[in-house]
């Protein structure tokens, strides 16, 4: 639940989704759910070329399996509040 | 696949999504094209008219497959196609099946031969 909270909070910020499958998805986060499954608007490959399929693709959605790291703009992050929210959850556990 | 909370965030729901044309990337690393026509919440998909879109290279072919059912384990990523863009490059062809197999074929021997040449080298060991 943390974490699900956590991407609510970053939901309209742009986001770079690296997937188990090296391809790399960078796009505003539009939504996210319990599985933690992703949708990217505005979507770009980083690297374009290798993946001439994706050309045409704006918007999407990720499996939330599928993804290895979710890369954050550096001041989407307010560490304050993620440290309280973790031992909360921990406490909680 | 996702409920409404108080304040309507949006949602992660297929819904969106149906009976538009999408692209399927699966786990193996293939490709399908096809209309949208039912989900649910382990991303199990209906997928009409799906075709497999091997590239190959500069190559490509669309081999049609029919109605399918995909399993949702397999799935990585659904992607809506812009009806107003081009969805692949224009530097490339498309090809007949029998010349993207053969193609295919090409690429994953190249592959193989690599692999092989490299387990020769590191048992020499020159690091």
């Amino acid at each position: 639940m943390l974490f699900f909270s956590y991407f609510k909070e970053l939901v309209g910020k742009e986001v770079t989704v690296e997937l188990k499958n090296d391809l790399a998805i960078t796009g505003i986060l539009h939504s996210v759910d319990q599985y933690l499954n992703i949708k990217l608007e505005n979507t770009r490959v980083v690297d374009e070329t290798k993946y001439p399929h994706m050309l045409s693709v704006k918007n999407c959605f990720i499996r939330g399996s599928v993804v290895r790291y979710v890369q954050l703009p550096p001041d989407g992050v307010d560490v304050e509040i993620l440290h309280d929210a973790t031992r909360r959850e921990a406490r909680g556990s | 696949m996702s409920w409404a909370g108080p304040d309507n965030f949006p949602s992660t729901s297929l819904a969106d999504n149906l009976d538009k044309k999408l692209l399927v990337v699966l786990r193996d690393g293939r490709k399908l094209i096809g209309v949208l026509r039912s989900f649910d919440q382990f991303a199990n998909l209906v997928l009409q008219n799906a075709s497999e879109r091997i590239i190959v290279g500069d190559l490509f072919c669309d081999l049609p497959l029919g109605l399918y059912i995909i399993r949702g384990e397999n799935v990585v990523l659904l992607g809506e196609l812009d009806p107003l863009k081009e969805e692949l490059p224009l530097s490339m062809v498309r090809v007949k099946a029998a010349e993207i197999k053969q193609a295919q074929k090409a690429e994953q021997d190249a592959t193989e031969l690599k692999g092989t040449m490299r387990k020769r080298m590191e048992f020499l060991d020159l690091d």
